[in-house]
């Protein structure tokens, strides 16, 4: 039997309005981008594609991803004022828009968030409906997935047995891998591993340790998001 | 546990001897994993999110950035002519309220959908208060809306960009239908026969959405959707029968959706967005820079 829906998929979500693709996908995007700086950003580069870049403004696309820089999920009502909240935080944005690319999903958006601490991150993510979102591309790299695991991103020197090194960091904790997708770029190997369960900073900490290791970044999913039951 | 019709659920109903809303609790329970308490807490929240967004578009300034909804639900609530007494009124101005909401921006439960959230809201809390229904039993309510959904979103879909309108404001009047006639204790026949009743009014309704915004017409329909599900209720509950059987209406929908242009499924290029007057909002509302 496949996974069925839950009937919170039916009532809900609880979202800010008006779009669940526009407004809540648009926010999580922006969530997951700062997820993966791992630093308070001082700095974002938007750039809005297809239908996101012609409609942003009445679906308040704009105010919900700089919402999701600043941490708040796609149903806090602090993203209606977001540009003013980030303001006073002094965080730094740019929109840029790029009508009609075909290379892109037709609500998609890049993400380029500088830290406080001098860290970048650069992402590309879609909103696919209904809140849904995937990742398409971090820091180059092609990747795919929907941040609804607890999904560490790995980039790596493509060095012989490191997979093997990776996976066994995370299994000497108990924490199995649901899925594992690796692409390559010249030397480098990105890695973007699904968990059953969050991992330890004692984990990250040994797989950053290992000499090879580029970047890893935990993006942890936002508290479920179509079945919140906590009041 | 999976149901793929609405006569599944009946089955199960009859063989287990629950009703619909207890059914609907146990498919829950048991697909996720969670204690009725969980489920029942859930429930109690969206109830809240709905009964909210109620109240703020009633009490509060609501005119969307682009201007097209301009605070009508309060309008509508103080007018001083009922067409069929107080109660029609103030349902009509709760859906409106909460599809001015969520064109401004703030929280709504989408049930099924964020462009067809006043339904529900407006079915719940009118129940409430005509007919002084305990929030439990409300809860129960939205169980029974809940299976509807489940098999509409299985058969056919609530994509404005799949089935236009009639998957939207049609799925949630038919949801909204399910609710009433529970919620006026009719039975599981009756259930079904008021969603054969709402999607049979829906069917072939096109999303032609002015500007591809959230606002017009969609704001309006939510307020007619409503009617919808009072009026399909009232004909099931007083024993009339749809003849085409909810299931297979379901399918119906799926065909026509299937059949019906693009140009006519939320992509702003036909019907009401593709008017003189529509296309002259939508250059307003998208003129260059911001």
């Amino acid at each position: 039997m496949s996974e069925q829906p839950s009937i919170f998929d039916i009532l809900g979500p609880i979202m800010i309005g008006p779009s669940s693709s526009h407004t809540a996908g648009a926010s999580r995007i922006g969530y997951v981008a700062r997820q993966l700086l791992q630093d308070e950003p001082k700095k974002a580069i938007i750039t809005l594609y297809n239908s996101f870049a012609k409609t942003h403004k009445g679906h308040g696309t704009d105010k919900a991803i700089i919402g999701g820089i600043l941490g708040f999920g796609p149903d806090d009502e602090q993203i209606r004022d977001s540009h003013e909240i980030a303001r006073k935080q002094g965080l730094e944005w740019e929109f840029k828009f790029r009508g009609d690319t075909a290379r892109f999903h037709s609500n998609a958006a890049r993400v380029k968030l500088v830290g406080k601490n001098g860290g970048t991150v650069e992402v590309v993510g879609a909103s696919l409906g209904g809140g849904r979102i995937t990742i398409q591309e971090i820091e180059g790299f092609s990747v795919d997935f929907h941040a609804q695991a607890h999904t560490l991103v790995i980039i790596a020197n493509d060095v012989p047995g490191s997979i093997q090194h990776i996976s066994g960091a995370i299994a000497e904790k108990g924490v199995n891998i649901a899925s594992m997708f690796v692409s390559r770029n010249e030397s480098l190997a990105n890695m973007v591993i699904e968990l059953d369960q969050s991992v330890e900073e004692a984990t990250l900490k040994k797989i950053s340790s290992f000499s090879w290791v580029k970047f890893v970044r935990l993006v942890e999913p936002m508290i479920q998001y179509s079945s919140r039951y906590e009041k | 546990m999976e149901f793929n019709l609405l006569s599944n659920i009946v089955e199960f109903c009859n063989t287990e001897k629950k009703n619909m809303a207890q059914a609907m609790l146990e498919y829950e329970m048991r697909n996720k994993h969670l204690s009725k308490e969980q489920v029942l807490d859930g429930l109690k929240r969206v109830l809240l999110v709905m009964e909210d967004s109620v109240e703020q578009g009633l009490t509060q300034i609501v005119m969307s950035p682009s201007g097209m909804l301009n605070n009508w639900a309060k309008t509508v609530y103080n007018a001083k002519t009922d067409t069929l007494g107080p109660a029609l009124k103030k349902a009509t101005a709760r859906a409106i309220a909460v599809g001015e909401v969520n064109a401004c921006m703030g929280k709504i439960a989408a049930a099924p959908t964020a462009g067809s959230a006043g339904i529900m809201p407006a079915v719940l809390v009118t129940m409430m208060e005509e007919h002084n229904i305990p929030r439990e039993k409300i809860l129960d309510g939205l169980l029974v809306s809940s299976a509807i959904g489940l098999i509409f979103a299985k058969n056919s879909s609530f994509a404005g960009s799949e089935a236009g309108c009639m998957g939207e404001t049609g799925s949630a009047a038919a949801m909204g239908a399910a609710a009433i006639v529970y919620l006026l204790g009719g039975n599981n026949d009756q259930i079904l026969e008021a969603v054969g009743f709402a999607l049979k009014a829906s069917m072939g309704l096109v999303c032609d959405p002015v500007g591809g915004l959230v606002e017009e017409p969609c704001t309006t329909r939510n307020a007619v959707g409503v009617a919808n599900a009072f009026v399909s209720a009232q004909m099931a509950l007083a024993g009339i029968k749809s003849l085409i059987p909810a299931d297979e209406v379901i399918f119906a929908t799926k065909e026509v959706g299937d059949l019906m242009s693009p140009r006519l499924k939320e992509s702003a290029q036909g019907g009401l967005a593709n008017t003189k007057t529509g296309r002259e909002i939508q250059k307003r509302v998208f003129k260059p820079a911001s």
